[in-house]
């Protein structure tokens, strides 16, 4: 899991020798193999918008099949691959143990979608990952349940359970501001983590994509809502449990929330038919909470800055301090495929 | 929260104690869980510990704002509080922790400390998960700082712990060890139970409370022990995660209530155990609740987020008891150092020593009809049953 397994030579020497911006990351950024290009000078990170204005067909429910068709899609784009096998060999490799972090808090309304988790695994498998290595989880079991995942232990299948069946690390683990007891489903069966929010507004936050869907991941996230979650948030992923494993961020965007959340409020929710990928997280949200403002500006809402509740964590993961990824438009370049 | 600082417990002490806790209840044992297989599910959405809590608003949008303690948290549908154990569900608040006990014990009342109440009798103790602070300090963060889901409990209505605590010839009824400000509800509820079987109710807190609750369920309590935990604004704020103002105010309204109540101090080098902040405390509490006020100077031990600093030295807690002396408070002593003449009480007219303390226990109680016996000066408390 190291950088030099994951990045190319030439992303290695780019790296190297990009100077004190790089270096200045620190060690933490060597172990996620994305952040690489993220902290060299210059680079810009890749945020891809795929979407599908059909992927509901005329009903409520997504289609699978144009669910698998819109993630491969993103995945080329993400990674500029002609094979979308290709793509998936850049963030697993065979023998590793794949969790999947879905977010489950709006049951079926606004959760990750069970088609997309569904094709994910599908293409895991096909890249050389074992069924009963991936795991999809959140929190709860019972959420799972009630955003329509079947709960599966044991055996050789996909396993999906919350981290009410595991518990959480009996140490804390602690940077800046928090101090947390991680699941043990994060640290014990996990070794890529890809993240899989959803697009939401939130009441106290601004909005919560990628970043703070790691609240999902310790045992004490009420400690960490004063303030907008700021730092919290940015402070949480800097622990090198998150950051160590976490290399890719797809965004469920299917159903999109631009007020209200975030619990699920239907009157608030538009059909933003839409993938987010990116291997930036904080890059992902930046992009994530301009297509919320526009979804609110559209409706004729204020921003969320002019309702003092703008999403300040996005910020601070980027500053000096954090370096997590980029939160300047300059330094992020938005595919639309 | 500090009570834990006498005996400070490690995680697998604490589950020991949590297992012993489940055979006091007399309830079953605490289910173990295997770590490399996914159990059953232990939490949490169990009818049972559910009740709508008391102290919030309601607002538009599903939203409430809690009205228990001064940080107002406004909490969305489906989000908890800052304290973790009280639920907005679609627009009612809930309180999830009722008749959730994970810690019972039978403790020294000295232990939470009060010194001037009931002394050498045992307090049937409990807890739930939950807290409004974070202090960085915590000697019990795995209850305090949790989930109530997290963590294995029992159900323990409050009749049952009546029961409990007259079969355990406990005259109290002890809520400590977490933050009990935010179960209210179920310490109300038992002191109601207690009182009705003749059993008295003791709270340890943080004191960081709006009025009207504290009011309401400390108005139920016979006696009072707060931890103040500092007497700047800036400690507080980065230390502790509140503010001080407050809690001074529940001092205040505690005496005008009548309430018997004790103070803890934990001295903390460096960071809150400086000459002015001694001499600030002690003229504070001799002028807004008067001398006779039982303050405890205690000693920190490295535990939770605060783990780089050392052991409050002994002769820390010596200076700060002397300037409280000085100040002329009457019954200042030194906690969490076993054997220290400090922990005695003596009389404020003669001097003479008229309760020794060996470690939690009262080891002899010479006051007699609340009367120093050598010079019959009146010495302040609740002395007998």
């Amino acid at each position: 899991m190291s950088a030099a397994r994951n990045g190319s030579r030439r992303d290695f020497l780019k790296g190297t020798l990009s100077g004190a911006a790089f270096l200045c990351a620190g060690g933490a950024l060597a172990a996620q193999p994305m952040a690489a290009e993220v902290g060299a000078a210059g680079a810009k990170s890749r945020v891809v918008v795929a979407r599908d204005e059909l992927l509901r067909g005329s009903g409520f429910t997504v289609d699978a099949q144009r669910m698998r068709t819109l993630l491969d899609r993103a995945m080329l784009a993400l990674f500029n691959r002609e094979n979308s096998l290709d793509a998936w060999k850049k963030i697993v490799h065979p023998g590793e143990r794949v969790s999947l972090k879905v977010n489950t808090l709006g049951g079926r309304g606004i959760s990750t979608n069970v088609q997309l988790v569904e094709a994910l695994c599908e293409r895991l498998q096909q890249a050389g990952i074992k069924s009963s290595d991936i795991v999809i989880w959140d929190r709860d079991s019972a959420e799972l349940e009630r955003a329509g995942f079947s709960l599966a232990i044991g055996g050789d299948r996909v396993q999906c359970y919350g981290t009410d069946r595991m518990g959480y690390e009996d140490e804390l683990s602690a940077y800046g501001s928090v101090g947390s007891r991680f699941s043990k489903i994060l640290t014990q069966r996990t070794d890529v983590l890809i993240n899989l929010p959803v697009l939401k507004d939130h009441d106290g936050a601004g909005v919560t994509i990628a970043l703070k869907n790691m609240y999902g991941v310790i045992h004490n996230p009420n400690k960490y809502h004063p303030n907008g979650c700021n730092p919290y948030v940015a402070d949480l992923n800097m622990l090198p449990e998150i950051r160590s494993r976490m290399r890719l961020v797809i965004c469920d965007a299917t159903t999109a929330m631009y007020e209200g959340g975030p619990a699920y409020k239907p009157e608030f929710c538009w059909p933003c038919n839409s993938l987010l990928l990116s291997t930036d997280a904080v890059a992902l949200d930046y992009t994530g909470w301009q297509m919320i403002e526009r979804k609110r500006a559209e409706k004729g809402l204020k921003s969320l800055e002019a309702e003092q509740r703008g999403p300040s964590y996005i910020i601070t993961s980027a500053d000096d301090e954090h370096r997590l990824g980029h939160c300047d438009s300059k330094r992020i370049s938005v595919v639309e495929v | 929260m500090n009570e834990g600082a006498k005996n400070p417990l490690d995680r697998r002490s604490f589950l020991r104690c949590a297992l012993a806790s489940g055979a006091a209840l007399g309830i079953g044992g605490v289910v173990k869980q295997a770590a490399a297989m996914p159990a059953a599910s232990a939490s949490g959405d169990n009818a049972r510990y559910i009740v709508e809590a008391k102290f919030y608003q309601k607002l538009t949008n599903s939203k409430i704002k809690c009205k228990l303690c001064p940080r107002e948290c406004t909490v969305g549908d489906k989000e908890r509080g800052y304290c973790g154990v009280r639920e907005n569900r679609g627009g009612t608040y809930y309180s999830m922790v009722h008749s959730r006990v994970c810690a019972a014990h039978v403790d020294p009342i000295e232990k939470k400390p009060l010194f001037h109440y009931l002394p050498g009798t045992v307090a049937f103790s409990l807890a739930t998960a939950g807290c409004n602070v974070n202090c960085k300090f915590c000697q019990n963060w795995d209850i305090s700082q949790s989930r109530p889901e997290e963590i294995p409990a029992q159900y323990a209505p409050p009749q049952r712990v009546t029961e409990l605590a007259k079969q355990y010839s406990c005259p109290t009824i002890a809520y400590t060890y977490s933050e009990p400000v935010v179960w209210a509800e179920y310490l109300m509820d038992c002191a109601d139970a207690g009182h009705a079987a003749g059993v008295r109710s003791i709270v340890v807190s943080n004191g960081y409370m709006q009025e009207e609750a504290l009011k309401a369920a400390y108005g139920k309590m016979d006696a009072v022990k707060i931890d103040l935990k500092s007497f700047t604004e800036s400690y507080y704020k980065q230390v502790v995660t509140g503010q001080l103002k407050p809690v001074l105010d529940t001092l205040v309204t505690l005496r005008k209530m009548g309430k018997w109540t004790e103070i803890v101090f934990l001295v903390l080098p460096t960071l809150n155990d400086s000459d002015a902040e001694f001499r600030g405390l002690a003229q504070w509490i001799k002028a807004n609740l008067g001398a006779d006020v039982p303050l405890h100077f205690t000693q920190y031990h490295p535990e939770y987020l605060l783990k780089n600093l050392p052991v409050t030295p002994v002769s820390t807690l010596e200076r700060a008891k002397a300037i409280a002396d000085a100040e002329g408070l009457h019954f200042v002593y030194i906690g969490n150092v076993p054997g220290h003449p400090a922990q005695n009480t003596y009389c404020p007219k003669c001097r003479k020593m008229i309760v020794e303390r060996v470690g939690f226990v009262a080891s002899e109680m010479l006051i007699k009809n609340g009367k120093c016996p050598f010079c019959q000066q009146p010495v302040p408390g609740v002395w007998h049953v």
